[in-house]
């Protein structure tokens, strides 16, 4: 038998209940259940703590938070520590947006709708292509999504192409969704560091190829060369999809530019905090040739019965709610507040803002790659153009140097897989904060 | 709500700025200046130049053409749109845990790693699973993640012939996605006319091809699959695995335990079931538990780092709050809440399965009066476009397909007997107006920002972006 136990977030009093009861026509709401076989009513006590007081929950989270170690961030390997402007908690906090569900009901969800329509006109302008969707879940599943749309733009083919100098996780994720839909992914070579076209056009030889996915900056951090890329693939019938972190699109050549077909990234570069790797934003475009075969919400314009100019979700004939099995994807709910806190921070940042960004991110990693090396605790791996991420190679023990940074306060210098460490500067960096890495390191 | 034309971009003035960067902190001469000639941007990117107040001006004014639960009432179907408690945010705005790279070495995260592990053991300790992986972003990605992991669990064994799964009509349109993106051949098994997976149409489907089979349940119905029992012993007997839908799981909080009934894979939706805002379509969460034989498949790599973390902690500020003592009311209020509607109702719109409902009920239009056609009715379209109207979200609509006119309501717990009183008050207003003004109904909302679009020609003539 139910009783009120004065929950907050309940409203129920006993008569309430007592009444609706009896509308039903039942003497408990246990008679709700009793269609459920009996012995799957659960009878015992659920393993949880005791209920807690708004005070209690304050003082529980603040106890573990302080229980975490909190670092200096000089790490990016696609995510990255720029700065959040105060407006946009502001903004994506106000309960108009956060409490809605997805726009089913366009007529009372022009807000969402129309920072949507915003989001996507600003991933064209960035990545110079002419339609975008709503979002992805992150850049890694954005990557995976692309994969199967450019199976699923070419004709019998089943072969998909990774660039080997792509972010780890990316290429994780992507290898886990081509395992279970059978795709054969076949990694691109890298040479001195950025993706080999040789190997490319090697590998483009089967005839099985749909496309690629290529990095516009890479996991060294190196600002890659594409010349040729697309050439290579459209000659064999096959579609170029780069991997971008939008930040730097500002001022590095835009996926349009290089002639690629799709372009994927993550969106977080975007002023979108840490948050120990989430929410996070996926972002997908393409050319507008191959429209249809977008994964995931589209928002479009339209004219209301008064002729007013409004937004709708279109081209939902892709989508799993109607097409089930033959969808484009099953994706459903996405990202859509953290596309809204994306499209503040470009609306806040503007053109020169974001070149600002990445002018003072360049500046900052490039003046910490000299220092670091004046160190001799490192050498040079490679020698190509980079922004705001390198990496090197350690002279010194790999792990007593990150211990030993912690100790100092700082997260630097990644191991990276190939045994090198990986650093990244933001414009949230000061020189005396980089200075004072230096330093730590110099004590070393 | 009152109707607000501006896009931002055509705010823009050039020179106007909303940004605030340090001035003077130069390391060195300009970085951007010595790029490669290849690899710089050939023209300046086109974003807004605007004020900072233009910024918060525009969107506060979006932000009005909105409805979410804290505007009102929003009996969205399948969707659980309760309200979201505030101490949820305060938790996962705070700066310790917004601060902190995902890659961070795990042994300086204490305060994290605790969190992991105590609400995997706070959702186990719900669900009946063994453990969970926090990865999936949203449902349906838990969905395509569960299904991996019933994938893999078959092929360690080299069963390799298990590519099929068996999914019911009345079945989220996800759960068929989610099985195609996995690689599975989908068989669709019928539901009976009760409503229920229909277990001699099951039977003759299950061979040793069979991966699986996907189950809602309470169904979309909001009907509770009564033979689960029957069901989950020929699944297993022909060596398949049962998967859990978890975004009907809210009647069932503090009441049953998915793992009880005999599921091996489950989502759950923490955006639905456990409190956290949809924020307009997300971020979710869709963590997946298993039972204890698949806990080694539970590793499999989705998305990018350690899922979407501040849901995670909302969830868990919302289970601190339920407690093991509060937690026994949820599923049970959700249904009551649900029936009590149900029974309001049916004198005014059809109800094609009369049965106890579950946390939500399918109606299938209005019900016709004496020498009415039921086709001749206003439709489910504009009995849902005329409760915009009288200030509530509509419920889902045709959906489930099993019906021409299907109308969803899902209430869910949080809501009070006046709300629910008023809600159908409002209901059979409208279905008065139905008989007695039709045109009232076939051409609403009269009073929201816009009225009806023309998604016809939007689909038609695509424009996709500011230009």
């Amino acid at each position: 038998m139910m009783e009120n136990n004065h929950f907050q977030y309940f409203p129920h009093t006993e008569a309430d209940i007592q009444t609706m009861l009896r509308k039903i026509g039942v003497g408990s709401t246990d008679e709700l259940y009793q269609d459920v076989p009996a012995e799957y009513i659960y009878k015992g006590e659920y393993n949880l703590s005791d209920a807690k007081s708004e005070q209690e929950v304050r003082d529980f989270f603040k106890s573990l938070a302080e229980k975490n170690l909190s670092l200096k961030c000089f790490v990016g390997q696609g995510a990255y520590d720029h700065y959040t402007p105060a407006v946009i908690p502001y903004i994506t906090q106000r309960s108009e947006f956060l409490t809605a569900y997805t726009p089913y009901q366009c007529e009372i969800s022009q807000g969402t709708l129309r920072y949507i329509f915003e989001f996507q006109s600003m991933i064209c302008n960035l990545t110079g292509l002419d339609v975008s969707n709503a979002s992805m879940y992150d850049g890694p599943t954005a990557a995976a999504e692309a994969m199967r749309m450019l199976l699923g733009c070419a004709r019998k083919k089943n072969t998909v192409l990774l660039s080997a100098t792509l972010l780890p996780h990316v290429v994780e994720v992507v290898k886990t969704y081509a395992k279970f839909y059978g795709t054969n992914i076949q990694m691109i070579d890298a040479k001195d560091g950025q993706t080999s076209r040789e190997s490319l056009e090697a590998l483009m030889q089967s005839g099985d190829v749909a496309g690629a996915i290529v990095p516009l900056v890479n996991r060294y951090g190196i600002i890659e060369n594409l010349e040729g890329f697309a050439d290579a693939l459209h000659a064999g019938k096959a579609l170029l999809a780069t991997y971008c972190d939008p930040s730097t699109l500002a001022v590095l050549r835009t996926p349009a530019e290089w002639n690629a077909d799709v372009a994927v990234g993550e969106g977080q570069s975007l002023g979108v905090p840490l948050g120990y790797g989430g929410a996070y934003v996926g972002f997908m475009a393409c050319r507008s040739e191959f429209m249809r075969k977008l994964p995931g919400r589209i928002v479009g314009e339209a004219t209301d019965a008064e002729g007013r100019r409004c937004y709708v979700l279109t081209l939902q004939a892709r989508e799993q709610h109607i097409r089930r099995e033959k969808a484009t994807s099953n994706i459903c709910s996405n990202e859509s507040l953290v596309a809204l806190w994306v499209t503040v921070y470009l609306s806040l940042m503007g053109p020169q803002g974001l070149k600002e960004v990445n002018r003072q991110s360049s500046e900052g990693a490039h003046y910490l790659y000299d220092e670091l090396l004046k160190t001799g605790k490192f050498q040079p791996v490679f020698d190509a153009p980079f922004l705001k991420e390198f990496v090197l190679k350690p002279l010194v023990d790999i792990e007593a140097l990150q211990l030993h940074l912690q100790q100092k306060g700082f997260f630097a210098a990644l191991a990276t897989e190939d045994g090198y460490v990986s650093f990244c500067v933001t414009e949230k960096r000061t020189k005396a904060e980089i200075d004072a890495l230096v330093a730590a390191i110099k004590e070393m | 709500m009152k109707y607000y034309d501006k896009l931002i971009l055509e705010l823009s003035k050039p020179g106007r700025t909303g940004y605030s960067l340090r001035q003077n902190d130069s390391c060195t001469t300009d970085a951007l200046a010595s790029l490669p000639e290849w690899g710089k941007r050939k023209t300046d990117v086109c974003l807004p130049e605007v004020s900072e107040v233009d910024v918060v001006r525009h969107y506060t004014n979006l932000s009005q053409m909105n409805f979410g639960v804290d505007t009102g009432f929003y009996p969205l179907g399948s969707c659980t749109m309760k309200y979201n408690p505030k101490i949820n945010e305060e938790i996962a705005a705070m700066p310790e845990f917004q601060s902190i790279h995902p890659l961070q070495d795990k042994n300086t995260l204490e305060g994290i790693r605790a969190i992991f592990d105590e609400m995997d053991h706070a959702l186990a300790a719900i669900t009946g699973m063994s453990h969970f992986t926090f990865l999936p972003c949203a449902g349906a990605h838990g969905e395509l993640t569960g299904l991996m992991i019933m994938r893999s669990y078959h092929m360690s064994r080299g069963d390799l012939k298990r590519t099929k799964v068996i999914v019911p009509d009345s079945a989220h349109g996800t759960n068929p996605a989610s099985a195609a993106v996995c690689g599975l051949e989908i068989v669709e098994v019928k539901s009976g006319e009760n409503g229920l997976v229909d277990v001699e149409s099951l039977r003759p489907l299950l061979d040793d091809t069979v991966a699986g089979i996907m189950m809602t349940n309470p169904n979309t119905l909001g009907l509770f699959e009564r033979e689960i029992k029957q069901i989950a012993e020929l699944v297993h007997e022909a060596g398949g695995l049962l998967y859990y839908d978890g975004a009907n799981m809210n009647p069932l909080l503090g009441v049953v335990r998915p793992g009880d009934m005999g599921f091996d894979i489950m989502h759950l939706n923490l955006h639905k079931t456990f409190s956290t805002p949809h924020g307009g379509g997300g971020p979710g969460s869709g963590p997946v538990g298993v039972c204890e034989k698949l806990v080694p498949f539970l590793g499999v790599r989705v998305s990018g780092y350690n899922g979407n973390f501040p849901v995670i902690l909302r969830a868990y500020t919302y289970i601190l709050m339920l407690g093991r003592q509060h937690i026994k009311q949820a599923g049970r209020l959700a249904t009551l809440n649900a029936n009590y509607i149900k029974e309001s109702l049916r004198d005014a719109y059809k109800l094609p399965i009369d049965s106890v409902c579950k946390h939500e009920f399918v109606f299938d239009g209005l019900k016709e009066r004496e020498g009415e056609n039921h086709d001749e009715l206003p439709t489910t379209l504009d009995v849902a476009k005329r409760l915009l109207d009288y200030g509530f979200h509509a419920p889902t609509i045709y959906f489930p397909l099993l019906f021409h006119q299907s109308l969803m309501i899902e209430p869910t717990e949080t809501e009070s007997l006046e709300t629910l009183d008023d809600f159908i008050r409002v209901m059979h207003l409208i279905a008065d107006e139905a008989h007695t003004q039709p045109e009232l109904l076939r051409t609403a909302p009269h009073n929201c920002p816009i009225s009806r679009p023309d998604e016809t020609t939007a689909a038609r003539n695509p424009k996709l972006r500011y230009e």
